[in-house]
């Protein structure tokens, strides 16, 4: 897959539409890791719809996200730039560690406690 | 017997491009009744005219069908070509093969098909067309102003210098709206209250203008040229015919309680009070809410203390009904509400206000004579950030999707005087992007940041919170920077978006003037009739048709009395004939068109009728034609099939059905 096409599947995974960010900034104006982060929130939208999104994927900055998804909150415009940065962690974590997790692997999880939407996160999240 | 003419027009090659126009003439000629069939370049042109008139005297026809354009651009056009050639206006039909054929297809086979099928509708229909007369009424000479802003008060003045009459309505106490409260004006930077202030003496003081404040329209009824207006005047429980305006009540009045609307709550007045002081009328109202003698029976200092023995506490509100020929709603704006925006702390921090308290502020008649105090504790503030969008542009649901326009320039004006007066201050500006596309406008802006030393920042601000000493925290992005900053502020001014003020919906309702789904009134035509409401006789002045800063607001004020004076300058005003007619025949009396009428044009009367069986009476539906706007509703509503709209009766709408399904 092109890096365009990889940004084009962390779009789409991520249900956004960056071209709604009129580049406000709120969204890294409210962010608490912001100091931690290598790439902010607002530059997450911008290079994702630029299709940049290799130097994302390799930095730090998307397990330095906390999730509070405060940026979701304040964005003006909808855009759920937190769900970018998810989506684009979830790419980078399928393809390092491909299929590490496996329906057998699955097995040892049932325990009739664990609800089951967990563990269909799980497979989406850890498998290819 | 029906002799009907049949014109194509090929509009350059806007139609013949994709329908062939030949065939189009060729096959409705064809059609049973029509005796000639042409087709020509541009059938509006002198000679495309020229055409249809000798066609009607050579071929005796008796109607006239023009396969051309939306009717919305040419149908008066061939109208006045019928009425020229000596055949009824209304015995024409426009078969729109332009915008609802040509334009939007590319298949020339296909299209020249539908045109056709357009064209046998046209012919279907005009076969039971009826000779309509256009009927006629008069015009009062006077007009209503809806709101005493800068937008009233200049299309007042400009209908009262044209000789007419003219009221304004003003439901606050004074006029003078929001302007009377800004403190400069940009790109000039002159001082609001001196070039408004003359604006509203001269507004009291005409001959021509009448003063209704403290005022609001109750309801209206009537049609262009013959409103109904019914004005609730409010109580100020103050005569005003004694009532010298010395003010000695509002001194010795003991209440203190009630925040003083004028200067947005940032301090308070008594429950007697006139609302500043150059106020118009200069005469003051009760606040009933907060007056000691209203609530307790005990009380009635300003009463002792009114050498002209004007308080009249068992003053009521009075109804006024007046005739208009026009009406303007100029109801201006307000801004919103900012408890959906949490992170700024409007509210909960006291030194976070709007754009609106800073200008109370920074003015000198304001709570704090023009003296730069923050709220919380009067200290003059060193460092100072401005947060503009707040609401505008947000589609979120929070705010307002659109660009509140007036707010980059008030900011850049804001930021500028303080630093003009307090050279020791710090100031920021959070912006997205700065608007400034008027006269002088970029050039006031860049001023601010290259002379003035403002710091304008791109970037929003995220969070405003207490730092658990006092301190007020202001967490931004600078995104050009790529940095967050966090800046100790000791003032934050909000630019909150700005709304139509909350009486323009119900007054859209009174008026049947159509509104966006922002509660701006609609214009006729956003560029070709920016200031006429499509409900004739309606115009529009400032704010409440969109967001204007005041050179634009009275521009359009100018342009919607101008308007006023063409409507009132006429003697009669022709009406449209294709209203509504009740069959009381058939009518069976169910009041269903009544109820559906939204202009009130249907009553019901006692009629004799005969139905074959005998003379009877009965309760019939009766249309008043001068009233009738045409909109078809009542007939779509009828039970019977009584209710016909004239010129699209039941009759011609199945007719064209069935030509199209053919």
């Amino acid at each position: 897959m092109t890096e365009y096409d990889l940004s084009l599947e962390a779009i789409r995974m991520s249900g956004v539409y960056p071209e709604r960010c009129m580049k406000c900034g709120k969204c890294s104006g409210a962010c608490p890791s912001y100091g931690e982060m290598e790439y902010h929130p607002h530059q997450f939208v911008d290079m994702i719809s630029k299709g940049r999104i290799k130097e994302l994927m390799e930095s730090d900055s998307i397990y330095k996200c906390l999730s509070c998804f405060v940026c979701v909150e304040r964005c003006p415009r909808n855009v759920f730039p937190a769900n970018i940065v998810e989506a684009v962690r979830t790419l980078s974590e399928r393809r390092q560690g491909a299929d590490r997790i496996s329906p057998d692997t699955l097995t040892e999880f049932i325990d009739g406690d664990t609800p089951q939407q967990l563990l269909m996160a799980v497979m989406r999240k850890y498998s290819k | 017997m029906n002799r009907i003419g049949v014109f194509v027009c090929h509009c350059g090659s806007n139609i013949a491009a994709a329908v062939d126009v030949k065939q189009v003439a060729e096959a409705l000629g064809r059609e049973q009744n029509v005796v000639f069939s042409a087709e020509y370049q541009y059938m509006c042109s002198e000679n495309g005219q020229k055409l249809i008139k000798n066609a009607v005297k050579e071929n005796a026809l008796t109607g006239i069908v023009v396969c051309s354009c939306s009717p919305r651009m040419h149908e008066a056009t061939f109208r006045k070509t019928a009425s020229e050639a000596g055949i009824n206006p209304y015995m024409v039909e426009i078969a729109n093969i332009r915008e609802q054929c040509s334009w939007v297809h590319k298949d020339i086979t296909a299209a020249t098909s539908k045109a056709i099928i357009l064209g046998r509708a046209a012919i279907a229909k005009v076969r039971f067309n009826e000779p309509l007369t256009v009927g006629e009424s008069g015009v009062t000479k006077r007009a209503l102003v809806i709101g005493g802003g800068i937008a009233g008060i200049q299309t007042a003045l400009d209908i009262a210098d044209a000789g007419y009459k003219v009221d304004i309505v003003e439901k606050k106490p004074t006029i003078g709206g929001k302007m009377a409260q800004l403190d400069k004006t940009f790109p000039t930077l002159d001082c609001a209250a001196c070039i408004l202030t003359p604006k509203m003496v001269e507004a009291a003081r005409h001959e021509n203008i009448k003063l209704y404040t403290y005022s609001e329209v109750e309801e209206v009824k009537g049609y262009v040229g013959n409103f109904s207006v019914k004005i609730r005047k409010k109580a100020r429980y103050v005569r005003e015919n004694l009532c010298s305006g010395c003010g000695a009540c509002a001194l010795k009045c003991p209440s203190r309680n009630s925040g003083n609307e004028f200067n947005t709550g940032l301090d308070k007045r008594g429950a007697i009070y006139i609302p500043f002081a150059q106020a118009i009328p200069n005469i003051p109202v009760i606040d009933a809410e907060h007056c000691i003698k209203f609530r307790t029976g005990k009380c009635g200092l300003c009463q002792m203390n009114c050498a002209a023995q004007a308080i009249d506490f068992s003053q009521k509100d009075e109804i006024i009904e007046e005739k208009y020929g026009a009406i303007v709603a100029a109801t201006g704006f307000d801004i919103i509400n900012l408890d959906k925006f949490g992170e700024y702390g409007y509210k909960t921090y006291p030194d976070v206000v709007t754009s609106l308290e800073f200008e109370r502020i920074m003015n000198a008649a304001g709570p704090t004579k023009g003296h730069l105090e923050r709220p919380s504790d009067g200290r003059q503030p060193k460092t100072l950030v401005f947060v503009q969008c707040v609401g505008s542009r947000d589609t979120s649901g929070r705010g307002k999707e659109y660009c509140s326009k007036i707010c980059c320039m008030y900011t850049a004006k804001h930021a500028m005087l303080t630093r003009e007066k307090y050279p020791d201050t710090d100031v920021y500006v959070f912006y997205i992007d700065v608007r400034a596309p008027g006269k002088n406008f970029d050039e006031f802006y860049r001023r601010a940041a290259e002379q003035y030393g403002v710091h304008y920042i791109k970037g929003m601000v995220g969070k405003i919170y207490d730092d658990g000493n006092g301190n007020l925290m202001v967490r931004g992005s600078d995104i050009i920077a790529n940095e967050q900053l966090t800046i100790k502020a000791d003032m934050v001014i909000l630019a909150a978006a700005a709304k139509p003020d909350d009486s323009a919906r119900s007054l859209g309702t009174m008026l049947t003037a159509s509104m966006d789904t922002n509660d701006f009134f609609t214009e006729a035509h956003p560029k070709l009739r920016p200031v006429e409401s499509p409900t004739a006789g309606v115009f529009l002045s400032g704010f409440c048709q969109g967001p204007k800063d005041i050179p634009e607001t009275v521009a359009q004020a100018g342009a919607a009395a101008v308007k006023v004076i063409g409507l009132l300058s006429k003697d009669r005003l022709k009406s449209n004939p294709c209203v509504a007619r009740s069959d009381s025949l058939i009518c069976s009396g169910c009041s269903n068109c009544e109820k559906v009428c939204p202009f009130g044009a249907i009553t019901y009367a006692d009629a004799r009728v005969n139905d074959g069986t005998g003379m009877e009476t009965r309760r019939v539906a009766v249309v008043n034609e001068a009233v009738c706007h045409g909109c078809g509703a009542c007939a779509a509503a009828c039970p019977s099939g009584a209710m016909d709209l004239m010129g699209f009766t039941s009759k011609q709408i199945f007719a064209e059905v069935d030509a199209v399904c053919r």
